[in-house]
């Protein structure tokens, strides 16, 4: 929260909004607050295109206020810096996720997990403490309490690196919160989009032995040859399910459209964990004797706390794990869009807003 | 196992089956195996009813084999120990579980582990290794392998101390595993029956703050003032639902019926735990957002190890724990399991087989 003489005062921005459920995003300008002692300005250089987008987009989850601004995996320069900022300097490289407020004071701020604060402000679609919108970061230029803004290291490409800001950190904090990165151990990923591949190339840094579950076949060549994962299990095959049964000991369900949990719980072993962080907006059949014979856990995860988030870059940075995108111009996304619903990419759109938002 | 080399079961003994599935149980003779030299054989005094003993009459699982002695929460006195065995001499009061067999070479079985071992055998109603169909301890003897044999301490009555076996164990073992049994957690158990109600104690024994979450405003008062809870919420009371939101550490649901999980996720703090222990004849329908939300989980548990069972008993006799039962005479196991049906019991049968199980001429 900023804290200086000029509170209430805004500033011009500009980027792409929706306006209704069509979900259609065109030129839109707007405000943000000016920088606080506490805030950082980041000029906008690139964006990833997180699925969440797009369900937001659309009001599939029901609570979308309009107009707009989506994009949580933002990465850019800082432009300006608040007299309190001792972590960011004018022109460090600089990224902002899925957060950027929480209450700062509750058991869950205190250790580092913001993420799970009950005043969480998300970085689009909440409301500041003073009433205003957020907006995210299809837009030039984004003001952001220090607390919620992470340092790029220097040898994580922006570009491919945006997504890290979502889905890296998504399967990051899951798989270290439920213990799945014990070496030699067998990981399935279920899905093979932005938080599956991310998830692929992590699980392979940790030394686990990663099978991506996938209904299509033609993904197994990508999986295994260009992401470097052990295995591939075609989940529409029944004879190949059945032999994998009791094969592995922790999957990442990454699938956010609803499917069966119980084909996924038989590949476990006893003891083993289903982590889901797919967000699908209808329940989840869950036959619960797998859960009660084989002592297995469905958990959920969602994101990472600021320090987690750091750490992740820079794990990220050390092993050379970025994403694999397809980059485009701010006139793309609505097309983009329109693919993103298809699961047409190989694995993230990333808007250049640096070299194609202008009014 | 047994070292016997022929299909021999040499001892007389008896028992009441079901031989159909309409679960009706009447006098049955049978005979057990001679004392391996592993084995322990006991004189059983009591027996408690489990509620898979009801499934299991019925064959509503679809895998009875008939004709049926259930009964695996039994207790009893020792009679003849084998040549090998070590743990246990004759007189020792003991008890029998739900498993008599395993691998003992898989991962689960070198972890202490045998209710995951993919080879256990169940107590009644499995094939042994003999090639015979188990009978369980609605029976006047039994010839059990020591190692699936717990020793009960003499402060423990042998009448309430024979539910922990199944119901104890199945209640202990999952608050130890998924960490709720630290003191000053809120624990939620929900559904008062044989597995709630030791629960409660377990829980309280353990220095956690209890609620117990019931659809019947009935059961308040008995949670309170006879179980120890520390307070109780009607989960069809909305108002109570909504201020109990975010509150608890973890919630044991011992319910088996059809039932919604939303709430009970929302009553979970984040990183809260839903221990799932009934199994319900259908899939239950898990919202995936409160899950992911509050990075809660979702998690199963079956009885315990062996290891775990005695150690669980040990804890029960040092804290008091004992279940509250309805002792009952052999010839009324049949009302007993239409009562049970209905949930008309404070909170096991136990059946007083010494006293009331009449050999059969």
């Amino acid at each position: 929260m900023s804290t200086t003489a000029e509170e209430g005062k805004q500033q011009k921005a500009f980027g792409w909004a929706a306006t209704d459920q069509s979900g259609t995003l065109s030129p839109f300008n707007f405000s943000r607050r000016e920088n606080g002692d506490e805030d950082v300005t980041l000029k906008i250089l690139y964006c990833g295109v997180c699925h969440s987008d797009l369900h937001v987009l659309k009001n599939e989850w029901g609570f979308t206020s309009y107009p707009v601004v989506p994009g949580h995996e933002i990465v850019g320069v800082a432009t300006k810096v608040g007299k309190n900022v001792t972590k960011f300097r004018v022109g460090d490289r600089v990224g902002v996720g899925v957060l950027v407020g929480s209450c700062k004071t509750c058991e869950c701020c205190q250790q580092d997990l913001e993420n799970y604060c009950p005043q969480i402000i998300f970085t689009f679609n909440s409301y500041n403490p003073d009433g205003t919108k957020t907006y995210g970061g299809y837009s030039d230029m984004i003001v952001v309490d220090q607390r919620y803004v992470l340092r790029f290291p220097d040898n994580l490409p922006l570009d491919a690196g945006a997504p890290l800001l979502c889905a890296g950190i998504t399967v990051y904090s899951s798989m270290k919160y439920y213990g799945m990165t014990e070496a030699g151990k067998h990981l399935g990923v279920a899905g093979l989009g932005g938080l599956g591949h991310v998830a692929v190339k992590i699980a392979k840094a940790f030394g686990l032995k990663v099978t991506v579950i996938s209904s299509s076949l033609d993904k197994e060549s990508e999986a295994i040859n260009r992401l470097g994962a052990d295995s591939f299990l075609l989940s529409s095959d029944p004879a190949k399910m059945k032999s994998a049964i009791g094969s592995m000991d922790y999957i990442l369900d990454t699938v956010s459209a609803a499917h069966p949990l119980l084909p996924l719980l038989s590949v476990l072993k006893v003891n083993g964990k289903l982590v889901t962080v797919g967000l699908p907006n209808k329940p989840l059949e869950l036959p619960v004797f797998p859960l009660v014979f084989g002592r297995k856990l469905v958990g959920g995860s969602d994101v990472g706390g600021m320090k987690e988030t750091q750490e992740m870059l820079d794990f990220c940075a050390k092993h050379n794990i970025a994403a694999d995108i397809e980059l485009i111009r701010i006139d793309e996304i609505n097309t983009a869009m329109e693919r993103l619903a298809k699961s047409d990419v190989r694995y993230r759109f990333v808007i250049d807003v640096g070299n194609s938002l202008s009014q | 196992m047994t070292g016997l080399s022929e299909e021999v079961r040499p001892n007389k003994a008896f028992g009441w089956a079901a031989i159909d599935t309409s679960g009706v149980l009447s006098p049955f003779k049978f005979s057990t195996r001679g004392t391996g030299e592993k084995d322990v054989a006991f004189k059983v005094l009591y027996c408690g009813i489990c509620h898979s003993d009801l499934h299991m009459i019925k064959n509503d699982w679809g895998t009875s084999i008939y004709p049926l002695v259930p009964g695996h929460e039994v207790v009893g006195e020792v009679t003849e120990v084998g040549s090998k065995v070590q743990k246990l001499k004759v007189g020792d009061r003991v008890g029998v579980g739900c498993m008599v067999g395993s691998c003992h070479s898989c991962d689960n079985c070198t972890n202490n582990l045998e209710n995951y071992c993919p080879e256990m055998i169940f107590t009644y109603g499995a094939k042994y290794y003999d090639g015979t169909v188990t009978y369980g301890g609605y029976s006047n003897t039994m010839v059990v392998d020591e190692h699936f044999v717990v020793g009960i301490p003499e402060n423990l009555p042998l009448d309430a101390a024979a539910p922990l076996l199944c119901a104890g164990i199945t209640v202990y073992s999952p608050l130890r595993f998924y960490g709720l049994d630290k003191p000053g957690l809120h624990v939620g158990v929900v559904g008062l029956g044989g597995l709630g109600h030791l629960a409660v104690k377990f829980a309280k024994a353990m220095g956690t703050k209890v609620t117990v979450i019931s659809t019947s405003p009935s059961k308040q008062k008995e949670a309170l003032e006879n179980l120890g809870a520390d307070s109780f919420l009607v989960s069809r009371e909305q108002d109570q639902l909504r201020a109990a939101i975010g509150t608890f550490d973890g919630i044991v649901d011992t319910v088996s019926a059809q039932h919604p999980l939303l709430p009970l996720l929302g009553l979970l703090k984040s990183h809260g735990k839903l221990v799932v222990l009934g199994i319900p004849e259908k899939p239950l329908e898990l919202p995936a957002f409160p899950l992911i939300q509050g990075r809660k989980l979702l998690g199963g548990s079956m009885i315990g190890g062996m290891k775990e069972t005695q150690e669980m008993i040990d804890f029960a006799a040092e804290h008091g724990i004992k279940a509250d039962t309805e002792v009952i005479a052999m010839d009324y196991v049949n009302a007993a399991m239409d009562r049970l049906l209905k949930g008309d019991v404070k909170y096991r049968f136990v059946i007083d087989i010494g006293n009331t199980l009449k050999s059969i001429s």
